[in-house]
């Protein structure tokens, strides 16, 4: 089913006086904190360079840098499984979980985990699978996907997580702190990570050289997911691979700075191989899709992407729309030009959710051209005819009428006319006209700057 | 089934035809002196929610941990200069340290730029007491603050060890309502000494 | 120095006042200004909602209508833009690459071309807001971006601070975009609405009088925003306050 996702933005926005404001008001802060980071770093553009340049070498050698990670980590005894499809992924990890009769498993955040729905495809096969991040917890107990790629539930109030914490885990409902809250989830979750069979994470870098991967928390329940079960699954998209344990200090030093603007995050875990003798350390190396995007030329682009969040918090639209709202994995600018990766009738309105301000571009810390790439997408819609028809039928004239100064001019007359003596109910008619709905039309002049110009200045 | 050979014919198949050159990073390092890098650890940390205490022996971070938590019960440490109560030799399963309350490690080295320490197995014995403990307490020889992330990477050694995590203040959260929570799943607390590292007995 | 003066569609039929400040102010720097009778649009409406096929026509007849001269001076950030950085639907032939470096937006025409130095004919006793578009800023760098560390610039605000009287107020998000953003306020009417109030309720915090802009098409938006609250705020163009007129 096709995402309508201004509807959804539009629900978001009218739904109340406080989530959407509340919402804009926390990512801004995240931005401006970013902002202070930056400036506190006289490198920092040139660590911007740097990091989108390590990015572009790698991926332009992809293939060498995979073989060497795959190699390197099969070394130290890890055991590394080859996903081409999310399907591929989801079957691994239940028949790795199966062999070992894991049936409660603790998993850490992965957007790849989430971006193969790999959660309902476990449950369903009788998996029980608890998210232990808080906010992807707050998701899961609410049965919606993250609308933030580092900060999940961030669309909700506090009153909103009070509501589903006094409904699913047993806090009291009038008890609205933020530090109470958490310290529910804490202890309901402990047991969780004692008892579990097995632990699931993500990373978000991978180093070829090593064959180490590298897992950014704050909570530090990506470490105990791994200290704690003797089997470690994590699963990793090809493009997360760096040549280089070294390059790693530039994008730590980036990553959570462009996130929240926090120097970095509390713990930033590095796996080398499996924790002891006895324990066992998989991973899942997925493509699903990567290469395929590699491989187109306007578009692979993204793949450098270091899922920092930053181009979301900075955007205007993404604050006034929820996450929720792209009805997709990844939301936000780099939503929009991930997702119809994935499937380009379903998200085919995404790209025409943007102002193009090019505010995401600008904050990207690799240089990622993200409103570019949204315009490109815009004409790969109008080329598939996914774009909105009445659109597409406006500009049909448009492009005629702008062909032709004769047409041109006849046309603005018209407006004159017709706005003149149009009444007030059909120029301010909420359905018919999306402008005048809440504001007011501009007047149409009768005398045109080109006729004043003919008047006064042509003899 | 998918293997090795099939993802990389698949990437072959459509990498881009222009190749980007492997650029040369600089470590960026500014700072010779090792009192500024020691100063710069304690604003860094301060800043994500760990204290810092500069003494000259155990015993008085001992009785500043005895003032902070008078009610631990329970000090398993992995360091052999402070000794607790629960012998980490003798825990038979990562799980079983859920009953600590203060956890003691000597951090292998220090970040100036981020107020964060270097662990791994070798420090940590077991790694779930970095994690499991409600408050850990860490050892750090002032001398081995390297000045930033660039200088730390390259002074790893990743074959000495199968883990490792830089370790910066207490566990945090701002999940619920954009606030602030530190004590999120891993400790709520993070009190680190500037202790020199003992010379070994002849 | 022979200057087109391009004049975007919407200016020509709703803000004509702003077509004429902007000659006027022209022919007093001593410019020679020619007018093109057979404008139309730039194509940008089409152009960035990835309609390549029915922006081309009004690509070929732009170029056809501002051939040969020394700039091309356009008072509207985001028609600039789109000449300057998009204007793709045509083939680049030499004379097209030719058009598109020489098109300029007054304000960047102002300070870097003319290098202006002041505006004796004009006053402006009121406390003001700028908005530069983003297009303005992200695509022609009339303003530092926020996003990057950058020396701070904003040559708007260098301009208005050579005319007496006035005073310059800051908002709390300087380059946060309005929402107007072409046809996305219509297509996505509710977030673009509330993202010109929040636009307009910072204004209206800073406590000015006028918001001044070099892009019309942005405060067309803002302003039918602010009329429909009833707010008392009155918008006007860069090239009326430098030209001290006609508002």
């Amino acid at each position: 089913m096709k995402i309508n996702v201004e509807k959804n933005a539009a629900a978001f926005i009218h739904m109340d006086d406080v989530h959407q404001p509340t919402h804009d008001k926390n990512l801004w802060n995240a931005r401006m904190k970013r902002d202070r980071m930056a400036a506190s770093i006289p490198e920092w553009e040139q660590m911007r360079d740097l990091a989108s340049q390590i990015k572009e070498h790698a991926l332009t050698h992809l293939d060498q840098y995979v073989k060497q990670f795959v190699t390197a980590a099969t070394k130290r005894g890890t055991v590394v499984h080859f996903a081409k499809t999310a399907e591929d992924h989801n079957r691994i990890i239940y028949e790795i979980l199966k062999s070992h009769n894991a049936t409660k498993i603790v998993k850490s955040k992965s957007m790849l985990q989430e971006e193969c729905e790999m959660a309902p495809y476990l449950e369903s096969r009788g998996i029980e699978l608890i998210e232990t991040d808080l906010g992807e917890r707050i998701q899961q107990l609410s049965g919606e996907m993250p609308s933030h790629i580092v900060m999940p539930a961030i669309h909700k109030t506090t009153d909103d997580v009070a509501e589903l914490f006094a409904r699913t885990i047993g806090t009291d409902p009038n008890n609205k702190d933020p530090q109470e809250l958490t310290e529910a989830m804490r202890n309901n979750a402990r047991p969780k990570f004692l008892e579990a069979h097995a632990g699931l994470t993500g990373a978000n870098f991978a180093v070829a050289e090593t064959g180490a991967f590298v897992v950014c928390t704050n909570e530090g329940n990506a470490d105990l997911t791994a200290a704690i079960p003797p089997l470690h699954i994590a699963s990793i998209g090809i493009e997360k691979i760096l040549p280089k344990t070294e390059d790693l200090g530039l994008f730590i030093r980036l990553l959570s700075r462009s996130a929240l603007g926090t120097p970095a995050t509390q713990y930033t875990s590095h796996f080398m191989g499996p924790r002891e003798k006895g324990a066992e350390l998989h991973i899942v190396l997925t493509d699903n899709g990567r290469s395929e995007r590699l491989g187109k030329a306007e578009f692979w682009y993204s793949l450098k992407c270091i899922r920092c969040g930053a181009c979301m918090n900075t955007c205007p639209v993404y604050r006034r729309s929820s996450g929720i709202a792209y009805g997709a994995t990844y939301s936000g600018p780099i939503g929009i030009i991930i997702d119809p990766t994935f499937d380009d009738k379903k998200y085919s309105e995404l790209p025409f959710h943007s102002s193009l301000c090019g505010s995401c571009t600008e904050v990207c810390p690799v240089h990622i051209n993200i409103a570019e790439q949204i315009t490109l997408w815009r004409q790969h819609m109008v080329r598939i005819k996914e774009s909105k028809p009445c659109l597409h039928y406006a500009f049909n004239v448009a492009g005629k009428l702008f062909g032709s100064p004769k047409w041109f001019r006849r046309a603005e007359k018209l407006g004159y006319y017709g706005l003149k003596l149009a009444p007030d109910w059909l120029v301010y008619n909420k359905t018919l006209n999306a402008w005048g709905k809440n504001r007011q039309m501009p007047a149409i002049q009768k005398e045109t700057f080109r006729d004043w110009y003919i008047k006064n200045r042509v003899k | 089934m998918s293997d090795l050979h099939q993802l990389l014919g698949n990437i072959r198949k459509h990498l881009p035809k222009e190749k980007i050159a492997y650029p040369q990073v600089p470590t960026f390092t500014k700072i010779k002196d090792k009192a500024v890098l020691k100063q710069q650890f304690i604003d860094a940390l301060a800043l994500v929610g760990g204290v810092c205490h500069d003494l000259s022996d155990i015993a008085e971070c001992q009785q500043i941990m005895r003032d902070k938590l008078g009610g631990a019960a329970v000090i398993c440490s992995a360091t052999a200069e402070w000794e607790g109560n629960k012998t980490i030799a003798d825990v038979a399963h990562p799980r079983d340290l859920d009953d600590v309350d203060l956890g003691i490690i000597r951090a292998e080295f220090g970040v100036a730029e981020m107020g964060m320490v270097w662990l791994t197995e070798n420090s940590l014995k077991i790694n779930s007491l970095g994690f499991l403990s409600q408050h850990l307490a860490v050892l750090l020889d002032p001398d081995t603050i390297t000045e930033n992330m660039h200088t730390a990477y390259r002074q790893i050694d990743f074959n000495a060890s199968e883990y490792g995590c830089f370790v910066m203040g207490p566990s945090a959260t701002a999940d619920i309502g954009a606030t602030l929570v530190r004590g999120a799943q891993g400790p709520r607390s993070l009190t680190l000494f500037f202790l020199k590292t003992p010379v070994p007995d002849q | 120095m022979r200057v087109g003066l391009f004049i975007p569609c919407y200016i020509d039929a709703i803000y004509p006042k702003v077509g004429i400040a902007t000659l006027e102010l022209l022919e007093k720097l001593g410019v020679e200004v020619i007018v093109p009778l057979d404008q139309t649009c730039c194509g940008q409406p089409m152009g960035n909602e990835g309609d390549q096929k029915n922006a081309a026509a009004a690509e070929a007849l732009f170029c056809k209508n501002f051939e040969g001269f020394d700039y091309i001076v356009g008072p509207a950030g985001s028609c600039v833009k789109h000449v300057r950085q998009h204007f793709d639907a045509i083939p680049q032939t030499t004379q097209v690459q030719q058009i598109r470096k020489n098109t300029f937006e007054l304000v960047e025409f102002l300070t870097d071309v003319l290098q202006v130095s002041e505006f004796p004919w004009t006053s402006f006793n009121h406390s003001v807001a700028i908005h530069n578009s983003c297009s303005a800023i992200r695509g022609l760098r009339i303003q530092s971006r926020s996003e990057w560390q950058e020396p701070k610039f904003n040559k708007t605000e260098e301009l208005l601070h050579k005319v007496s009287g006035i005073t310059v107020k800051h908002l709390d998000r300087p380059d946060e975009c309005c929402g107007f953003g072409g046809t996305f306020c219509v297509t996505d009417e509710a977030v673009s609405v509330k993202m010109g109030q929040d636009k307009v309720a910072d204004y209206e915090r800073q406590e000015v009088a006028y918001v001044v802009s070099p892009d019309m098409s942005c405060l067309m938006h803002q302003q039918g925003i602010a009329e429909r609250d009833k707010s008392p705020l009155k918008f006007v163009h860069i090239a009326q306050v430098l030209n001290n007129g006609p508002y």
